[in-house]
């Protein structure tokens, strides 16, 4: 699925062949397998907005970049997008093709970008068409293939409305069809859902993994929000302070997080710490059974819906319940262990807990989280 | 000069209805709404009456006679086959003045928008000088530097020239306005991801978008040129004038009706600039305001 190194070659001027019988967009033969190569980024001022880094993502695979504000994620997109380059040493590879000396403009990328970025002096259907006329395709042909991405989109019919005549949602509908149009050999995702609203914001998401699944698109995504990454990722790279503290599937971040921060910034995670002893760790609060690799731990960690409550005294640990808050599909329970800890426990038991309760908690081995160091 | 401020409601004293809250406004409306539109007429009046007599002069036979003498167009007439040059120069050089200001302000304008810093700002105030300036000193700097290129001194080029200087800065911030207010980087970069090299990302996005500032910009640059005096009457020579000049030379040597005959035909030209101005700051505003 690699470009083997064949820039530019999808759209010729009028009367070549392959523009007059354009492929069907499920088929989404240019995507390009992305390498970076010791990819670093020191601003004039000196501040390192990303560390050495080396990352192979697959052709059609989508890569989430998540991580707070300022850990490098927009930096990344933007190496990769060609909007910014890597301190020297640097390499950037789209298949075998290196484009690292080479402007966004002659890379074959797609971008969609938080604020839209349309062009307001065109409409819909025109900034749809636009790449497609940089590249001198003919009129009637612009025009077809912009009416089919904005039927894809299902924005049928808006193609001559004025682009401040849209919603939210639909301006990001067109952005991402203006930006499928080139066939690009990447396509970067700069927070496209961040400035809608929480409903619109899921039913783009849900089109989009629909689209980048259908279209076989090399994308690349960049968010802070963590249901976005997890639900659109093939793989998750989780960033912080310039560097990818873990990247892996969705499944592997959640319940194998490789650092702190990583355990720390998907979801919630509890965590108890206190004495070994053999294969257990011993605390004020009871003593949990530690699975059998985690050889020097003085801590364990585990995720609130993996706790059960049981009777008190029952279960590895007891504790008071501190606080209970009823979220309608489950009852989170703040519970206080002796010695100054404190866990989190979800529950969907349909009871009411009160404040001062002694339960008891349950874990099992399988479900604990342990970092070495 | 119409009403701005909608007056305010009257001080309510006891706890009253919402209805006699809204008969009380009604009754300070009134009355301050007819102290006001007298006010505003009476300013009006100030304006507008020299400007009719002013018309009136040059269209009556004999303006110390008035009006009652009879209306005519000989003064027309005459202003046209003594001035008509003044006026095709001054047309001339506001289209040539056009063309400099948009050829170099919208650049400079977009310079300045992409590099928003210390010395942007700096050579934006230095641009915004020559305003500033008493239109003599920019005159007589321009004939102390280029007086001695004689062919050059002598052409209405030379007028240009200070046109030009004096016109650059309002070109420039009326699309620097309208450029800075758009998300002119995220424009041109998505743009760029799309495969659109310099000049089309130019001239196909940037400067359609900032097409009301480069409009309101160019209706402003031929107004200020063709009434510009202060420049042009240090730079022109007996054979450059514009109608400023030539506007001065009638009221200053001929009758005072060929001299007003004269404000008819420059209003004739300036008014239309004027309302086309009002007209496009009206249009804009909801533009603007829907981008958001």
């Amino acid at each position: 699925m690699s470009a083997e190194g064949r820039p530019e070659r999808e759209f010729r001027p009028p009367g070549s062949s392959e523009v007059a019988k354009p492929r069907a967009w499920g088929d989404h033969n240019d995507a390009a397998s992305v390498r970076l190569a010791e990819c670093a980024k020191t601003f004039a001022d000196g501040t390192r907005a990303l560390l050495p880094l080396n990352l192979d993502i697959q052709a059609g695979e989508t890569v989430v970049f998540l991580g707070p504000s300022g850990c490098g994620k927009t930096t990344l997109l933007r190496i990769i997008a060609g909007l910014a380059q890597p301190d020297a040493g640097g390499r950037v590879f789209f298949g075998d093709d290196d484009v690292t000396a080479r402007p966004i403009e002659r890379r074959n990328v797609g971008m969609v970008f938080q604020s839209y970025a349309l062009f307001p002096n065109m409409t819909v259907a025109e900034n749809v068409a636009y790449g497609l006329r940089v590249r001198r395709i003919r009129g009637d042909e612009r025009r077809r293939q912009a009416a089919k991405l904005l039927d894809m989109m299902h924005l049928a019919g808006l193609g001559d409305r004025r682009v401040d005549q849209l919603s939210g949602g639909q301006r990001q509908r067109v952005a991402l069809a203006r930006a499928l149009a080139v066939k690009p050999r990447v396509l970067l995702l700069d927070e496209p859902l961040t400035a809608l609203d929480a409903k619109l914001r899921e039913s783009l998401r849900v089109d989009i993994d629909r689209l980048l699944r259908s279209l076989g698109v090399t994308a690349v995504y960049v968010t802070h929000d963590q249901a976005e990454a997890m639900a659109l990722g093939d793989r998750v790279a989780v960033m912080s302070h310039g560097r990818v503290e873990q990247i892996g599937a969705p499944q592997d971040i959640y319940y194998r997080p490789a650092s702190a921060f990583v355990a720390d910034f998907i979801g919630t995670m509890n965590r108890v710490s206190g004495q070994r002893d053999g294969a257990s760790l011993r605390f004020p609060g009871g003593m949990l059974r530690l699975p059998g690799h985690a050889m020097a731990a003085d801590h364990a960690m585990f995720r609130p819906q993996d706790a059960r409550i049981v009777e008190p005294g029952a279960g590895a640990l007891t504790g008071r319940v501190a606080a209970a808050f009823f979220l309608g599909s489950m009852t989170r329970v703040v519970v206080d262990l002796p010695g100054e800890q404190t866990i989190v426990i979800d529950t969907v038991e349909r009871r009411s807990f009160v404040n001062g309760e002694a339960i008891g908690v349950d874990v099992d081995a399988d479900a604990l989280v342990i970092l070495e160091s | 000069m119409t009403t701005s401020s909608t007056p305010h409601p009257p001080r309510i004293r006891s706890a009253p209805s919402p209805r006699s809250r809204g008969e009380g406004r009604d009754e300070g409306h009134s009355r301050r709404f007819y102290a006001q539109l007298a006010f505003t007429v009476l300013v009006c009046a100030f304006l507008v009456v020299p400007v009719v007599l002013s018309v009136l002069a040059g269209l009556s036979q004999n303006f110390f006679v008035g009006v009652k003498s009879g209306l005519t167009l000989r003064w027309v007439g005459q202003v046209w086959s003594l001035y008509s040059g003044t006026i095709f120069l001054s047309l001339a050089l506001a289209l040539e003045c056009l063309a400099a200001t948009l050829v170099l302000g919208v650049p400079i304008a977009y310079v300045l928008a992409r590099r928003p810093g210390r010395m942007a700002r700096l050579f934006e105030e230095l641009l915004v000088l020559p305003v500033a300036v008493p239109g003599l000193a920019t005159a007589l700097a321009l004939i102390l530097l280029y007086g001695g290129w004689r062919g050059f001194r002598a052409s209405s080029l030379f007028i240009l020239v200070g046109h030009v200087v004096f016109t650059l800065p309002f070109m420039v911030r009326s699309v620097l306005a309208v450029m800075a207010a758009m998300d002119l980087v995220t424009l041109e970069e998505a743009a760029a991801s799309l495969g659109a090299g310099f000049f089309k990302r130019f001239f196909g996005v940037i400067v359609p978008n900032a097409r009301y500032g480069i409009l309101a910009g160019a209706l402003m640059v031929v107004t200020l040129s063709v009434g510009e005096f202060n420049i042009t009457w240090m730079l022109h020579t007996p054979l450059t004038k514009t109608i400023p000049v030539g506007l001065a030379d009638a009221y200053a040597s001929l009758r005072l009706e060929i001299g007003s005959a004269y404000t008819i035909v420059f209003f004739v030209m300036i008014v239309p600039l004027l309302v086309a101005m009002q007209w496009l700051s009206r249009e804009r505003a909801p533009a603007l305001a829907g981008r958001k």
